[in-house]
């Protein structure tokens, strides 16, 4: 049932095209063997050399289609790892400090809110926002028509601009879960008895929630930093998509429906590589602010 | 980068509690009721009379969010069920002249043209002119009035393949038209299809749950209780796959099976590709607990009379993983129904005229003007944030209600 299709096959059935020319084709690309580990192999040990193939569809070496994208899709998820960081971890540790009152009500509620909402919908909706006010740009990644003429700055500007929505509708999904377990692990924090003994001492509760509380309660969440990575990477393919983003994402699906092979391989290859150097950067930063992980070693 | 996950090789002397991620606190449902404290004391005339899944119903029902989250999935899912019957066409009743009707929903008109009260109506549907109205459209044609039917006769359909019939809750006499949440490009019932959808959308999260759950318990099973080469291998092979970035996998491997498929085929390699995916983090968690579990005295007993390993595995240790193990699907049925939706959407999975809340929800993609100037065809994105949202509420509540720790 695998499916027997290559990119030749398309080339095969359309008119022009020599026999000549497709035996070229097919021996520059290696699809002359049927056998798909011997493909795997001459593949594997090309990119081991550093050798990423060329991609079928544009001709080019893969290497070059592909920086420009990840740069594009690390920035929309650079961007939307802020956001939810920057809203989750103030808010769930408000609801911590504000436990049980409405405002911990508005904000488990919220969480919920992000953790139940479909990207592929939210990202809809806030392209809708963009159609019906006119106030944001409908997709691409800065202003096709203009881009040559501005300067430095209107680059910058109109690229943050453009940059808005989608990383918008990314963040709000992401933060539910990390909000809900700042609050959690708060919570806990607050009852340590060294919390005790800071008010005791009779520090402001100001003092107490930011010097003393927040950073031990950050710990746990730096190792879910990458995990989270991990969501927006695999996530931004809808959103990417919805907003014309030409992130990886986009550039990985039209590949892998126009079967570009050596494309679809180095930017899954180059995305997994993001994924463990994610979660490697976080289990560094871990050991790097809390004491008691970097010193268990020695 | 991380160490392997309890190496603990084929010794049996590791202690209960040296398991990981703090799964050693809930070993198994009988100490969960004998052990947990404080709590306890509120619910004492409960206790003896109750088993364990009668503690846990009963603080689930105090639960308000979590008991919100059943009723709604109870609704959900009933619809699903009588879809045919509560749709008042079919999913692919085609009205081309009708297209991107919108919503009829505030249109059901219960004064006639006199200001007399009648019965529930609404009025025949007309093209503007575009070029005299300046406008593409639809306007209401007053002459023509088609009062709202009950158990009236309409397209033909069949609940669960079995009860086969063609009488509707509702409906109206042809030529009038009824659509409560507008229509699509082809003048499809956009009310019709997110019910029939939903037998797709809906299902997709149960049958995938059942499938990995299945997968999970025999692999992180085997895995916790044997030990040795069986865990290596099967842990590094789940790492592998939490490693990779998901959305990405499972396109690939649909795209692996090319695009001729039914309807069938289809849905069956999604539930297939989905599970592939999911078993791995169950398999986790079920062998983390399997680990503290084969430490139990019963276990020994069960050694001592000479049972097979594999016997031991399935008819001993897992069912008492099992409450577990259903907190866990619970909170993961998102994470089926979304990838059915991500699929669909991107045109790989569900195909038309098949609905599914994913492929209703790609008209919108097609084309801005499509979503600025007929945002009903979002209504899809409405449902599948309710379900979701539903299973999210109902699986949180399960884990506060089954966790001894919780003592809310």
């Amino acid at each position: 049932m695998l499916s027997p299709y290559n990119y030749l096959t398309t080339l095969k059935e359309s008119k022009g095209m020599t026999p000549q020319a497709l035996d070229v084709l097919e021996h520059q690309f290696h699809l002359e063997s049927h056998n798909v580990f011997t493909r795997y192999g001459y593949w594997l040990w090309q990119g081991l050399h550093g050798n990423l193939g060329f991609s079928f569809k544009y001709n080019v070496p893969v290497a070059s289609l592909i920086w420009e994208r990840v740069f594009n899709t690390l920035l929309l998820t650079g961007t939307a790892l802020v956001i939810s960081w920057g809203i989750a971890i103030p808010l769930g540790s408000l609801a911590a400090v504000k436990r049980d009152t409405w405002i911990d009500r508005i904000v488990g509620f919220v969480s919920f809110f992000g953790l139940s909402m479909p990207i592929v919908f939210l990202s809809l909706v806030m392209l809708l926002v963009a159609a019906k006010t006119g106030w944001f740009p409908l997709g691409q990644i800065h202003d096709e028509v203009n881009w040559d003429r501005f300067t430095a700055l209107q680059k910058v500007s109109d690229t943050l601009w453009h940059l808005f929505l989608p990383a918008i509708a990314m963040g709000v999904i992401s933060m539910g879960q990390y909000m809900r377990q700042m609050r959690g692990e708060m919570i806990e924090t607050l009852s340590q008895d060294y919390i005790r003994t800071a008010r005791a001492k009779g520090l402001s509760e100001w003092r107490i929630v930011f010097r003393h509380a927040v950073g031990n309660a950050i710990n746990p969440l730096i190792s879910l930093f990458g995990i989270s990575l991990a969501y927006l990477l695999a996530g931004a393919v809808l959103t990417e998509t919805i907003f014309s983003w030409p992130g990886m994402g986009q550039l990985t699906f039209q590949a892998l429906q126009d079967k570009d092979e050596p494309l679809v391989m180095a930017s899954v290859v180059l995305l997994t590589l993001m994924l463990v150097a994610g979660s490697v950067v976080s289990d560094l930063l871990l050991a790097f602010i809390d004491p008691r992980i970097r010193l268990e070693g020695r | 980068m991380t160490e392997p996950i309890g190496d603990s090789g084929s010794s049996s002397s590791l202690p209960p509690g040296a398991v990981a991620d703090g799964l050693a606190v809930l070993p198994s449902d009988a100490t969960v009721e004998v052990v947990s404290p404080g709590g306890l004391g509120l619910i004492a005339p409960f206790h003896f009379a109750s088993s364990p899944w009668r503690a846990v119903w009963s603080k689930l029902r105090q639960n308000k969010a979590a008991m919100l989250g059943l009723y709604i999935l109870a609704t959900l899912y009933a619809l699903a069920v009588i879809a045919g019957f509560v749709a008042p066409y079919s999913y692919q009743t085609q009205h081309d002249q009708f297209g991107f009707h919108p919503p009829m929903l505030t249109r059901i008109h219960i004064f006639d043209q006199s200001g007399r009260i009648a019965r529930p109506f609404v009025y025949g549907i007309r093209v503007v002119d575009p070029i005299a109205k300046g406008y593409r459209g639809y306007e209401e044609d007053h002459t023509a009035t088609y009062p709202i039917r009950l158990f009236c006769h309409g397209d033909k359909y069949s609940i669960l393949w079995v009860v086969r019939s063609d009488i509707h809750l509702f409906g109206v006499n042809a030529p009038g038209l009824i659509y409560l949440f507008g229509s699509d490009l082809f003048g499809r019932d956009t009310f019709s299809r997110i019910l029939y959808g939903s037998q797709i959308s809906l299902s997709v999260g149960i049958v995938g749950i059942l499938i990995s759950m299945a997968i999970g318990m025999l692999i992180g099973g085997m895995a916790g209780y044997l030990g040795g080469a069986v865990d290596f291998v099967s842990m590094r092979a789940v790492e592998v796959i939490l490693a990779l970035p998901s959305l990405y996998f499972i396109l690939i491997l649909r795209e692996a099976f090319g695009s001729n498929l039914s309807s069938t085929q289809s849905y069956l390699l999604i539930v297939i590709i989905l599970s592939f995916i999911g078993w791995a983090t169950e398999a986790r968690v079920i062998r983390g607990m399997v680990l503290s579990l084969r430490e139990q005295e019963y276990v020994l007993a069960a050694e001592a009379l000479g049972y097979s390993r594999t016997r031991i595995v399935v008819k001993h240790i897992l069912p008492n993983t099992l409450s577990f193990v259903i907190v866990t699907a619970t909170v993961s049925v998102p994470f089926y129904i979304l990838g059915e939706v991500a699929l669909s959407f991107l045109g790989v999975g569900i195909q038309e005229p098949e609905a599914s809340w994913g492929n209703m929800l790609s008209l919108a993609e097609q084309s801005a003007q499509y979503l600025q100037d007929f945002s009903w065809i979002l209504a899809p994105g409405v449902f599948i944030f309710i379900a979701v949202m539903a299973w999210n509420f109902l699986g949180d509540g399960l884990r506060d209600a089954a966790d001894p720790r919780s003592l809310r």
